[in-house]
């Protein structure tokens, strides 16, 4: 394991605890920002550049935004609350430990990780872009329709119901 | 190089994580957000594989996070659209409260 992987790694896992434990929803959304900051580091590290900006792009520069929005929108005047946790926390808390541990174990004793390391594949971007107009052209429509009526459905759905007189 | 399992046990974590986080929030927007770190420990595992897996140069580890992150898009852009409608229909976005079916 080499240092900047630990320090990144240190980083991400702290501030997606953070993200979900912390009371202030806004610090939540901040906390949120410094993971994706993170993972979008650890896909440069692994020669994903453009997945890493693609996610930097995206994630820090739209959905954290959006998630900024709901909150600003959702949080007025609402009391403040006893506990932040729901009553049942023990039994989520229990699940999530049960999970890591079953796929930690897994990754642990497979034979199949134990790989040796290839040389860093020289991709560049004209590259996806080619892969995306020629191979991967229907997935690139299917996500074009799947966003399209996200946006639709979003506006629809958030919009101002009509009281009827 | 950093060894796969450090990336898988990693990435595991943060399933973990996301996935306390859903079950054990009261918010939903707190909630919303855990479903996206565990769809982000999804991304990182597709990329881990794709870079140690026996042809990196296909492109196809990457194009699946690609086609991914605009998926998991999509579904924040609607998720965080009902919870704003839930909270106008409610006043409130503590999912303990929001108990009826029928408003």
């Amino acid at each position: 394991m080499s240092w900047p992987f630990a320090i990144i790694a240190v980083l991400t896992l702290t501030s997606a605890v953070a993200a979900m434990s912390l009371r202030n929803l806004v610090h939540c959304a901040l906390a949120l920002t410094v993971t994706f900051a993170g993972l979008a580091a650890f896909y440069l590290q692994l020669d994903a550049q453009f997945v890493g900006f693609a996610q930097i792009l995206v994630y820090i520069g739209a959905v954290a935004i959006l998630i900024v929005f709901a909150i600003l929108l959702t949080q007025r005047g609402e009391p403040p609350r006893p506990s932040i946790y729901s009553a049942t926390w023990v039994v989520g808390v229990s699940i999530a430990v049960a999970v890591f541990g079953v796929l930690g174990g897994l990754v642990l004793s497979s034979q199949a990780v134990t790989r040796e390391v290839r040389p860093p594949p020289d991709i560049s971007v004209r590259e996806i872009g080619e892969q995306l107009m020629t191979r991967f052209i229907l997935p690139l429509e299917v996500i074009g329709l799947l966003l399209t009526a996200a946006l639709i459905g979003a506006v629809i759905i958030a919009m101002h119901e009509r009281r009827p007189k | 190089m950093t060894p796969l399992h450090c990336y898988l046990l990693l990435s595991a974590l943060l399933f973990a994580i996301g996935l306390a986080g859903a079950l054990t929030r009261r918010n939903a927007i707190i909630v919303l957000i855990g479903i996206e770190l565990m769809l982000n420990a999804a991304n990182l595992n597709f990329i881990a594989f794709w870079r140690y897996g026996p042809n990196p140069q296909a492109l196809t580890g990457v194009m699946f996070v690609i086609f991914s992150i605009g998926v998991a898009a999509a579904e924040a852009a609607v998720g965080l659209a009902l919870i704003i409608s839930i909270y106008r229909h409610c006043r409130t976005t503590n999912l303990d409260e929001v108990d009826s079916m029928k408003g």
